[in-house]
């Protein structure tokens, strides 16, 4: 017998959703073959089956929590029965029949003396409503729980779902100044919310900018876009390779504070910050320093569409050892960044205004990026984190060396 | 062309050009020959085919229908008229053990052409022994088509297909039926069987029915139209085979399905039916499907209580309004 269980799909992992079973009590399932989908904290990825098998037993409900390491399903492998079939299941033992449905709070693994608690909604909680309704409060991402049901016993019906999307819709188009309201934290905004506090709290950082003059840059990002025949390098591209590369001279930036030491790595793996409509990820390019600029603009386009579709691997997101942040599109002078731990830093950047500068004794326009870094004070120093910026400069403005 | 005719000319006509056409067509059947048939539908056939091919049977079904089966396997393709569909469980052990499993038995080296036809259902004070509607229990068995005609056009079509196929068929017509008159395309086609039509576009609801029924649902939903529910009614034609596709892509477009029969509801045609819309359509439903039957009971004989153990359109208009949520 083998429990499927909640995997660990990342450092930040302590419990994922069921979003949908892939699956049902009774299908026969092959080793590898996706069973359910897990929502974590930012993507939703599918689970594939660790043993063939029958699925016997689902353990957590479409919608339920379930802390890393908890059961969620169970996997007979053929001509196996079930051990201790006698036994009250998981969730026999661990829920009482009327107790209500524990809070979703993303918190820590719960130590490993206490059996998984898999959450379940108790049947006298589920929330009716018609198939149809159930699609179409999913596809249009909303809660059913937000909906009064007008059915039998109060069945939400499509009806239902309809007049509340139009309500919704009327009350953003008529309301001026709309009231307030507190909304549900999603997942994601949760961990963001705790990452970012935890790195402040814990992380001492300094901030060090420099001014880029970007022309050399951009002719060579149009010239790359030219030769590619499509509009694939960003600027965006060339500073993750020239961030990447100047890396290399500076391995306490590319480094993690463990506590006790500082581990400096030996890859360049380079996160980008992308801004989604629910909050932010982080996919992360691998080997960045050693890749060509269109190769890194294929793979950081790959990764900005799939992300949007939710569909990156968790993988995608772990591992950075370094993250660039950029608000370039948004006509931002500069700004600074939280760094995100375990990383020793983060780099910063605005966009690429013209504005004059002295060439000399002359004066002229020149396309002038703000770039700042911040750092952890316990990896490094500011007189470092300054020389670095001094060869991401270097290489952006003679980018020559880059292609 | 196409000619308006009742459904019993439907069923007269097409069963004499089959015996005009095919010389291995016969009728046996009791009444049926001196008698003219006891719902007229073989009238004439003595006088113009003779004792050989029209043979008045006494009164023992199992042995008729017995003698029928000898024949549909060395090759006749015998008609049996029953009175109505109840005396044929006289018949049951030939009909269910003979006829639907010979064909499976020789592995193929026997058919049984055999058509059993006659009326099914409720009539006008015929009481419990004689109302009952008996296409469940035909269609739960492997080895028989089963044939539900709704119209006169279902009727020869239906019958075509029944009098040149080579398996038994069970064909359930309608006594309160032979009178219906309807348009008949001149030398319509046989109908496939497991081909239902669709005789009323509607997006609200689908009312799925078969048989006398469907007229119930016809009047049901041009009521509901006036209430501006606009109804989609199926006419299945044939329940095995069932037309699951045309089914389900219908209620996968109006959410809400009402399926209508006359037999009693449990373990019947309508609850097979939901189970199909189920597995076809389940995240697509916005309400349970209603199933409107008659009641669990014998029927009464008082007519008063047989109309009440009947459906009839108001429970079909009430059953809409369930699955849409208005009271």
């Amino acid at each position: 017998m083998a429990e499927v269980i909640m995997p660990k799909m990342g450092d930040a992992m302590t419990e994922g959703k069921v979003l949908r079973w892939m699956k049902h009590p009774g299908d026969t399932v092959a080793a590898g073959e996706a069973i359910a989908e897990i929502e974590t904290d930012k993507v939703n990825v599918e689970l594939p089956a660790e043993e063939s098998g029958t699925l016997t037993e689902i353990l957590a409900a479409e919608g339920a929590t379930v802390p890393v390491g908890g059961a969620i399903a169970v996997i007979l492998r053929p001509g196996e029965e079930r051990a201790g079939a006698g036994a009250p299941s998981v969730l026999e033992r661990e829920v009482p029949p009327r107790a209500p449905a524990p809070a979703v709070t993303p918190g820590p693994t719960p130590t490993s003396g206490a059996a998984p608690t898999p959450e379940r909604i108790p049947p006298e909680e589920r929330i009716k409503a018609s198939p149809l309704a159930r699609r179409l409060a999913r596809e249009r991402g909303i809660d059913l729980a937000e909906i009064q049901g007008t059915g039998p016993e109060g069945r939400i019906t499509k009806d239902d779902v309809e007049a509340f999307l139009a309500l919704r819709a009327g009350t953003r188009a008529e309301t001026p100044t709309p009231a307030s309201e507190d909304v549900p934290l999603t997942r994601m905004r949760q961990t963001i919310a705790r990452r970012m506090a935890e790195s402040k709290q814990q992380a001492p950082h300094f901030y060090v900018t420099v001014e880029i003059l970007m022309d050399e840059a951009l002719a060579l990002r149009a010239r790359l876009n030219g030769d590619l025949g499509e509009k694939v390098v960003s600027v965006n591209d060339l500073i993750l390779k020239a961030a990447a590369r100047a890396l290399r001279t500076f391995p306490n930036l590319n480094g993690s504070f463990t506590g006790e030491s500082l581990r400096r790595h030996g890859e360049m793996h380079m996160g980008f910050a992308l801004a989604l409509p629910e909050g932010l990820i982080v996919p992360v390019i691998r080997h960045c320093d050693r890749k060509s600029i269109p190769e890194i603009a294929r793979e950081a386009k790959d990764l900005g569409e799939r992300a949007r579709t939710g569909r990156l691997h968790p993988d995608e997101l772990q591992g950075a050892t370094f993250t660039v942040s950029n608000l370039g599109m948004f006509d931002v002078e500069n700004f600074i960044a939280i760094i995100n731990p375990p990383q020793a830093a983060i780099l910063a950047v605005g966009s690429a205004r013209p504005q004059p500068v002295a060439d000399g004794d002359r004066v002229r326009v020149a396309r002038v990026m703000k770039a700042t870094i911040s750092a952890d004070h316990r990896v490094t120093d500011g007189a470092e984190a300054a020389r670095y910026l001094g060869e991401l400069k270097r290489l952006l403005q003679d980018p020559t060396q880059l292609s | 062309m196409a000619q308006v005719l009742t459904y019993r000319d439907a069923l007269r006509a097409t069963l004499m050009e089959e015996m005009d056409r095919n010389p291995a067509v016969v009728l046996l059947g009791e009444d049926i020959g001196v008698y003219q048939g006891t719902f007229r539908i073989t009238a004439d056939f003595l006088t113009r085919f003779g004792p050989k091919r029209v043979i008045d049977t006494p009164i023992s079904e199992l042995g008729f229908v017995g003698a029928a089966v000898g024949m549909a396997m060395l090759g006749l393709r015998p008609v049996v008229e029953v009175m109505t569909w109840n005396f044929s469980l006289l018949a049951a052990d030939q009909i269910l053990n003979n006829a639907a499993k010979l064909r499976y038995f020789s592995g193929g080296q026997v058919n049984v052409p055999l058509v059993i036809r006659g009326p099914n259902g409720a009539g006008v004070q015929l009481s419990a022994q004689h109302s009952q509607s008996l296409e469940a229990l035909y269609a739960h068995f492997p080895g028989l088509w089963v044939v539900a005609p709704a119209t006169p056009a279902d009727a020869r079509g239906l019958l075509l297909t029944a009098l040149r196929g080579k398996d038994p068929v069970v064909f359930l017509e309608n006594a309160a039926l032979y009178g219906a008159k309807g348009e008949v395309q001149d030398g319509a086609a046989a109908i496939p069987f497991g081909q239902a039509e669709i005789m009323r576009r509607g997006h609200d609801v689908t009312i799925i029915s078969y048989s006398r029924m469907v007229h119930l649902a016809l009047v049901a939903a041009e009521q509901l139209a006036q209430q501006g529910i606009e109804a989609e009614v199926i006419n299945l034609r044939t329940l095995r085979p069932l037309d699951r596709e045309t089914l389900i892509r219908s209620v996968r477009r109006t959410h809400r399905a009402v399926v209508v029969q006359e037999q009693w509801r449990p373990f019947g045609a309508a609850a097979e039916i939901a189970a199909v819309i189920y597995e076809g359509a389940f995240d697509l439903l916005d309400a349970p499907v209603e199933r409107v039957t008659g009641a669990d009971v014998p029927m009464p004989y008082a007519r008063n209580l047989e109309l009440l153990a009947l459906p009839h359109e108001r429970d079909i208009v009430a059953a809409v309004q369930r699955t849409l949520y208005r009271q």
